[in-house]
């Protein structure tokens, strides 16, 4: 498959994961968004990864060029699992507190 | 010898420190002691070094002071023949002016007592490391130093606002000089790497035309500032402010005398420079007349004694300037002599009077007071140049070498010395002689000084009326002028170099039998003008009011230099300072402010705006650091 296919797929994700987190009010749902946007780049990631490392294996065997991309993606599905936990903490608190999910309701710490 | 020399500026400086530190516990008896006792120590060795110094070659190296790679220059004394005579002059004065001091001063307060003491140490000791130097750089460290003391101690009085704008007037036109003497310094350094008499004197030969003259001509800016002529003379008469001692002091055993002998040391320069030479006469010419034409109108004590020096340091600069260096030096030491008695007298005056200066006011002292009548008048005798005084010898040996010159010198040298006569004795009968014209409470009260007052006056009147024949002229008998044997080992290159004229003898009587008979004559006058006394409520007309108010003078600095640097000042002040820097400073403040107030605002508290913010900015980082040729190929590749 043409990594073009793998581009405008990432794209449409990411951009979909923008869309939400701007529009949407629903902490959870922007949430999710974010976690959208997250993969859409792990997508592209691995998507490069195996076109680099392909190509580098057509020419040289032993070669391992381009798989720390996929390493990254592990990275970054550490650091959002991590984030996954402490941002459910935040809004399962935020509930406790507003009785809402609202996050036009988070401006409390102004002034 | 090496191991004495240093002593002699410690102990004023001992004394400087014992009485300035001490000042709040030392009763007036032990302050005195100790100021007075420390000038007759220096006084003492100054007199076992005179002993010595044919024997020595002089320079006594205590340490080094400024040595930077090869650059050095040391901390040392040099200890010749010139230098021995002005040791004896300052200390030997000196002395007599602290013991005078002593009783003069006794109406101030224990601390302030020690205060004056503290600072007229300070100003000896200042004035010795000048003549004692052996380079430029230590005879500007005096040279600053008795600029300091003048300071101090023509403010004393400091609670008087008058006195301190006379200090500080005293002060800034020493600089001005200053920065003259400094310059030549600079000057010297750099063209011969030292600033060691000896070495510059023996390397003027290396140095062009112009640097001698420039260096000579700074030198003497210096000198000028420092010795009070034309055009920076006029902070002499304010400094009467100060206490009359120091009057006495600055005007005739220190301070004014280290122009003469800056000049007087550095001859070589100037004898290689006549162009700086004529300079030095005539500007010295000038000041005599022209100060001597001031004092013949004053009517404070002080003044006219004050005019009365410039007047003598013009004289002595018109012999440095003919090449005289020895009638300078001798007029120096002559002048010393009778200024300082004529001070002396003049406080001891004031003191009867109660602090009454005008001689308008006074009359028939020598009824009250005869020493100090008697000495008085034989000071006015030695500065009129009456023989055998000493005056009229240092007198006649700067004049006659003036008319070796030119006789146009001559001529206008000796109106100056007819002028001088005239004022003196004017001064003279108007206090002396005549009927008392003060109150009856001041003629009540009218006394002889105690006794610490009159053997100084006694002293210096011994002095004023022998000093002279240290230097009788060659006209009366062969190798009868000691001092310029004496002196001949500093003056031999300038010597060797132009040959001093010499009159013959008959010229040189019949000038000064002229001159005498005249000077007599004046002074007759002048008894007889003022025996009367003169009245306080005439005013004066045509050039006697010129003369009164100083050739205006003062009210012609103030309108060409001292106002518009004033108005100068005001502008930056109020429109420099005001609008311009502290707008500059305050506008920052300002927009800093207004700027966080504005910024405040786009923390709304809404966290839809905070993601808005994040990923436009996002975007605009993209678009920064990716802008590159060859994505933006592979993006356009993309769509």
């Amino acid at each position: 498959m043409p990594i073009q296919y793998y581009i405008y797929f990432c794209l449409t994700l990411f951009s979909i994961g923008i869309i939400g987190v701007l529009t949407r009010r629903n902490a959870i749902i922007v949430f999710m968004c974010i976690e959208l946007m997250l993969n859409a780049v792990n997508l592209l990631l691995v998507a490069f990864s195996k076109m680099h490392h392909g190509a580098a294996l057509a020419a040289n065997p032993a070669s391992t060029a381009g798989i720390d991309g996929q390493l990254f993606v592990f990275f970054i599905m550490v650091v959002a699992a991590a984030e996954v936990s402490v941002g459910l903490a935040i809004i399962v608190m935020m509930y406790r507190n507003t009785h809402s999910v609202d996050i036009n309701f988070l401006n409390r710490l102004k002034n | 010898m090496s191991k004495i020399v240093f002593l002699v500026p410690l102990l004023p400086l001992l004394g400087f420190l014992i009485n300035g530190l001490g000042r709040k516990s030392l009763s007036k008896q032990v302050t005195a002691v100790i100021g007075s006792g420390v000038i007759l120590g220096s006084f003492l060795l100054s007199g076992y070094l005179f002993s010595l110094v044919p024997a020595g070659n002089g320079v006594v190296k205590l340490f080094d002071f400024i040595a930077v790679n090869t650059f050095n220059i040391s901390f040392s004394f040099q200890v010749d023949q010139l230098s021995v005579l002005f040791l004896l002059i300052i200390t030997g004065i000196g002395f007599l002016i602290h013991v005078y001091s002593a009783a003069y001063m006794k109406e101030e307060t224990a601390d302030h007592y020690a205060r004056y003491f503290a600072y007229l140490n300070l100003f000896v000791f200042s004035m010795l490391l000048l003549v004692m130097g052996s380079n430029y750089v230590i005879m500007f460290i005096g040279w600053e130093g008795v600029g300091l003391c003048s300071y101090l101690l023509i403010g004393y009085w400091f609670k008087n606002a008058n006195y301190n704008y006379a200090a500080k007037k005293a002060f800034i036109m020493n600089r001005i000089g200053d920065l003259g003497f400094l310059l030549a310094v600079f000057w010297i350094l750099y063209k011969l790497g030292t600033v060691e008499y000896n070495e510059v004197f023996a390397g003027v030969a290396s140095l062009s035309k112009t640097d001698i003259v420039s260096i000579t001509l700074l030198l003497f800016v210096g000198a000028m500032g420092k010795s009070a002529q034309i055009p920076l003379y006029t902070w002499l008469p304010d400094a009467m402010a100060g206490p009359t001692p120091v009057s006495a002091l600055i005007h005739a055993a220190t301070m004014v005398t280290a122009g003469i002998y800056m000049i007087a040391r550095s001859n070589i320069l100037y004898t290689m420079a006549p162009s700086t030479q004529t300079v030095v006469a005539i500007v010295g010419l000038a000041t005599a007349i022209f100060a001597a034409s001031i004092a013949l109108k004053q009517n404070d004590i002080k003044k006219v004694l004050a005019y009365s020096t410039v007047s003598q340091l013009g004289y002595m600069f018109l012999g440095l300037g003919v090449g005289a260096y020895t009638g300078a030096v001798f007029h120096v030491i002559t002048h010393a002599f009778f200024k300082a008695l004529l001070f002396l007298g003049a406080g001891s005056v004031i003191h009867a009077m109660h602090h009454e200066q005008d001689i308008r006011k006074m009359g028939n002292l020598r009824k009250y007071m005869p020493v100090t009548h008697i000495t008085f008048l034989l000071a006015c005798l030695a500065i009129a140049g009456i023989p055998p005084f000493s005056g009229f010898f240092s007198k006649d040996e700067i004049l006659a070498a003036a008319f070796a010159h030119s006789p146009i010198y001559y001529l206008i040298g000796v109106g100056g010395a007819l002028m001088t006569a005239f004022y003196m004795f004017r001064l003279y009968t108007l206090t002396f002689l005549g009927s008392f014209r003060g109150t009856h409470e001041q003629e009540h009260h009218l006394h002889e000084s105690p006794s610490a007052m009159t053997i100084p006056l006694i002293v210096l009147a011994i002095l004023s009326v022998l000093g002279g024949f240290i230097g009788i002229p060659e006209a009366f008998a062969a190798n009868s002028h000691w001092l310029e044997h004496y002196l001949s080992p500093i003056f031999a290159s300038s010597t060797a170099l132009v040959e001093p004229h010499h009159l013959s003898r008959s010229q040189e009587y019949i000038m000064m039998g002229v001159v005498t008979a005249i000077i007599i004559a004046i002074i007759l006058f002048a008894v007889n003008t003022f025996k009367k006394g003169i009245g306080d409520t005439e005013e004066a007309k045509g050039i006697g009011k010129l003369l009164e108010n100083k050739w205006y003078i003062d009210e012609l600095y103030d309108a060409v230099i001292v106002n518009p640097l004033n108005s100068f000042g005001g502008f930056l002040k109020n429109v420099i300072e005001k609008s311009g820097i502290d707008g500059v400073v305050n506008g920052v403040g300002k927009l800093v402010a207004y700027g966080s107030r504005q910024l405040r605002l786009v923390q709304s508290g809404q966290v839809a705006n905070y993601l808005l913010i994040m990923i436009l900015s996002m975007v605009i980082f993209f678009i920064i650091w990716f802008n590159d040729l060859h994505i933006m190929r592979f993006i356009n590749k993309l769509f």
